[in-house]
């Protein structure tokens, strides 16, 4: 007797779903609980943002970045900044670049509290997702002090910053940090040894080197295989050579080394990193400088084309700028780390259960914006 | 089939022939001097809405860090060229981002098709000469400037 096959059912999870993160459709071909192939569709959310900055002067397309990762518009304004610098070929002053990387670490701390907290929601622990938006929301007021805005900022322009920071915001950093470090041992209390949470989230969609790689998977969810890839390290960008810091890196403490278990908890050691990077910027941070003083007139850059790639909350974040000596952009392609790191989820999601892939899912932190563009 | 060009880039620059991309690729990932195991990053370029359209890809070697980029051109309408998706799996979807907002197709790709926008959508908008359709499904689409 052959063994009895069932019949394939496809099941369409999304584009309305709470578990992803947007609006993203997954296609599951399932036999019976087990799934058998995962077709990501997205688009969803696509607002041509490439077609938009080839009509705009170059400045005025800092705010359209923000927009595309909105959980870490920071990252996506400081690599587009950096991108349009290169070919521009401007020195910053050492204050404006101490605090960019202020923002940035601090951007990396509450994009990855989202991604910790909704991970925890997506398999049943709402607990942790409260404790992370009390954080975030710390760090969302020390944004709002600087630049006015809470989510979409438009602070770090070509040059420069949109304006200093008021009195008072180092001090509050310094708050923020001092009770940071504490808060996450909270989170290891209440989910990082949960029981419940290691079982769900264990040797589920193991991620070998040789895939992510292959598949373009860059960020924590690479770093969680046990690829030591971090831009800030292997190709350090703005001052990031003059800060002491670790590369957390999975070790498959629970179970696999590259499962959904050590991307979350790759994070959970990387906001600690990025809170030392934070603090060591604060002590070394310059009094004097004047933060707009190299915001250029006139943005032409001469004509050639650049790649810029920095190290965002979700992975390799790049900017492929082409300018022919104008005031406008001829192509600016943004690389979404996001893209490439959803696009591996039917291989290393095939064969587990319904559930586990919106485990998966969950642990490889996409945000549909910047996927759509 | 292989032309140096002007460095005005960062990273070296190698101009390849459409149809010779995938033994390239190949090449270049597997020889043990080389080993470009990753490609960051694939774009497409429509330099002025007349000349040829540019198809960009962006190596990086993870084992022993080098750069490269690879250029090659293909013509407006119906320009195909060698699918590497079986070579980088990233460049599945690259590939077909490509294809939907400039109209290249890939030969050899497992799953041509459009990812951003929709299957039933008329032309391809990145590129400069577009001109959006009136009507789409019966929705007027609007206007831009």
């Amino acid at each position: 007797m052959g063994r009895l096959h069932a019949e394939e059912m496809v099941l369409n999870m999304g584009p309305q779903h709470p578990s992803t993160h947007g609006v993203l459709r997954l296609k599951l071909t399932t036999d019976g609980e087990i799934v058998s192939h995962i077709e990501p569709v997205i688009g969803y959310l696509h607002r041509s943002f490439e077609k938009h900055a080839e009509n705009l002067e170059y400045q005025m397309v800092t705010p359209f970045t923000g927009r595309c990762d909105y959980l870490a518009a920071m990252g996506s304004e400081h690599g587009y900044a950096m991108a349009v610098e290169k070919m521009l070929g401007i020195e910053l002053p050492e204050r404006v670049e101490y605090l960019r990387v202020i923002f940035a670490e601090l951007q990396r701390i509450a994009s990855h509290l989202v991604a910790v907290g909704t991970f925890g929601l997506d398999v049943g622990a709402i607990t942790p997702f409260i404790y992370c938006f009390r954080e975030r929301e710390l760090i969302l007021d020390l944004f709002e002090m600087a630049s006015g805005a809470r989510l979409l900022y438009n602070y770090i322009w070509i040059g420069g910053l949109a304006h200093d920071v008021p009195p008072g915001f180092v001090e509050k950093t310094y708050e923020f940090l001092d009770a940071f470090d504490e808060r996450v041992t909270e989170y290891n209390q209440i989910l990082t040894g949960n029981k419940i949470f290691i079982e769900r989230a264990a040797d589920i969609g193991v991620m070998t080197p040789e895939v992510a790689i292959n598949y373009g998977v860059t960020g924590p969810s690479l770093r969680a295989s046990g690829v030591n890839l971090d831009i800030r390290k292997t190709q350090p960008y703005s001052i990031y050579d003059r800060f002491d810091f670790d590369v957390p890196l999975g070790e498959g403490i629970q179970g696999t080394v590259g499962d959904s278990w050590d991307r979350y908890y790759v994070r959970v050691l990387e906001m600690k990193e990025s809170a030392k990077i934070v603090r060591q910027a604060l002590d070394q941070l310059p009094v004097e400088g004047d933060v707009k003083s190299a915001i250029p007139r006139r943005i032409r850059p001469p004509k050639g084309e650049v790649y810029f790639r920095s190290e965002n909350p979700r992975g390799e974040l790049g900017y492929y700028v082409v300018s022919n000596g104008k005031n406008v952009p001829l192509r600016v392609k943004m690389r979404s780390p996001a893209f490439s790191n959803l696009s591996v989820i039917n291989e290393i999601g095939q064969g587990f259960m319904i559930s586990d892939v919106i485990a998966i899912l969950g642990s490889l932190d996409i945000v549909l914006g910047e996927i759509d563009r | 089939m292989i032309e140096f060009v002007e460095e005005e880039t960062q990273n070296p620059t190698v101009v390849i022939d459409a149809s010779a991309m995938a033994s390239v690729c190949t090449y270049l990932k597997e020889a043990e001097v080389l080993q470009f195991d990753s490609l960051m990053n694939l774009a497409g370029h429509d330099p002025d809405g007349e000349s040829d359209l540019s198809i960009i890809y962006h190596l990086h070697s993870t084992v022993l860090d080098h750069y490269i980029t690879l250029k090659t051109f293909t013509p407006r309408e119906n320009g195909v060229v060698e699918s590497v998706a079986n070579i980088y799996r990233t460049a599945d979807w690259h590939e077909r981002e490509t294809y939907d907002l400039f109209g290249v197709k890939f030969n050899g790709h497992p799953d041509l098709k459009r990812i951003l926008l929709e299957e039933d959508w008329e032309g391809h908008p990145m590129k400069k000469d577009y001109t959006p359709a009136e009507f789409y499904r019966g929705m007027r689409i609007e206007k831009v400037k």
